[in-house]
């Protein structure tokens, strides 16, 4: 367990039980939305799919933006989907996290010259907790993401700086 | 058929003078039309049973450069009966952005349905003007987008919902 006590001075022992039971509950049932943008998304199913087996780790994938933690943004985002996808985002409830996996929703990836339609990295649009490099990233590299997020999970507390500061950006 | 003997066809139709320039011993045989001929000659390569052209293969469009100053579209046809092959290749001057095209394409979604969509893709991209197109909008780029991002002389717009668009 972290020391959440000498991070804030505000903790007490009651408290960080809490948060980690809060904690373990979260990081320990991470729900991604239901939803791919390319060929990035063949890779975020097969690593669904009974062969990977995210629901191992508690990672199912859910068919509304309202029952999801997290938005897996997997693949090329475009002008177009742009304004969807942050709506999409608005409608989670919090605490919600967004993963960017690979290259496109990094940076643009092939795009990131010529792509007149393409935004250059979905942080333009919503916070970014964990970006997966990759084109598109292996199934092994997307769980390394998953893992990621759930350490920042881990480290989270109700009275601390929330994990990702930039959470209210958008 | 051969395309010699489809070209000959196509002469005892319009006119030797109607066809502007071919190349029949390409790979793919071509012939060039003016736009005022496209419509008709499309007609009849359909529906006249010793041709019956009945599948366009795709429509697409090209940008000859500000040097040439055209525009290109290019119609490549097959007839799966006859299992002949033609391509029609017409040509208009490069509509200048915010004016009225001084010449248009005659939409052939009437004649070929896939048409339509190709139509609306080449208009997106391109900013083909089509005359006689059932609904010629935007397919691809957002309906609010400025300009079409495949001409050569398009610039990308600072940005886009308040996006940056350049890296």
């Amino acid at each position: 367990m972290p020391d959440t006590h000498s991070k804030t001075g505000q903790g007490n022992v009651i408290i960080t039980k809490v948060d980690d039971l809060l904690n373990w509950a979260r990081l320990s049932s991470i729900w991604p939305m239901g939803f791919g943008l390319a060929c990035c998304a063949i890779e975020m199913m097969a690593t669904n799919a009974s062969h990977y087996d995210l629901d191992r780790i508690g990672v199912f994938p859910r068919p509304s933006p309202r029952q999801s933690d997290v938005m897996i943004v997997a693949g090329t985002v475009t002008f177009k989907m742009a304004d969807r996808i942050r709506r999409l985002y608005e409608q989670m409830a919090e605490p919600r996290y967004v993963i960017s996996m690979g290259s496109c929703s990094n940076c643009g990836g092939p795009y990131w010259e010529h792509g007149y339609h393409v935004v250059k990295g979905v942080d333009r649009i919503v916070p970014v907790d964990v970006y997966v490099p990759g084109c598109p990233p292996r199934p092994e590299a997307l769980i390394g993401g998953i893992l990621k997020l759930q350490e920042k999970i881990r480290g989270e507390s109700m009275l601390g700086p929330k994990a990702n500061p930039s959470q209210d950006r958008a | 058929m051969t395309a010699l003997q489809i070209h000959q066809k196509l002469q005892a139709f319009l006119g030797s003078s109607s066809i502007l320039s071919a190349d029949l011993g390409a790979k793919q045989p071509w012939v060039e039309l003016s736009a005022d001929h496209l419509l008709p000659v499309c007609q009849h390569l359909h529906q006249t049973p010793s041709l019956h052209f009945d599948f366009l293969h795709s429509l697409s469009g090209v940008d000859e450069g500000l040097e040439k100053n055209t525009l290109l579209v290019v119609y490549h046809l097959s007839s799966l009966i006859h299992e002949h092959q033609l391509v029609l290749k017409v040509r208009i001057p490069r509509p200048q952005e915010g004016q009225e095209p001084s010449q248009q394409i005659p939409s052939v979604s009437s004649v070929w349905r896939a048409a339509d969509w190709h139509e609306r893709e080449a208009f997106d991209l391109l900013g083909i003007p089509f005359s006689g197109h059932p609904d010629l909008r935007r397919i691809l780029l957002p309906e609010d987008w400025e300009g079409h991002p495949l001409r050569k002389d398009y610039e990308t717009g600072d940005e886009y919902h308040g996006i940056k668009i350049d890296y």
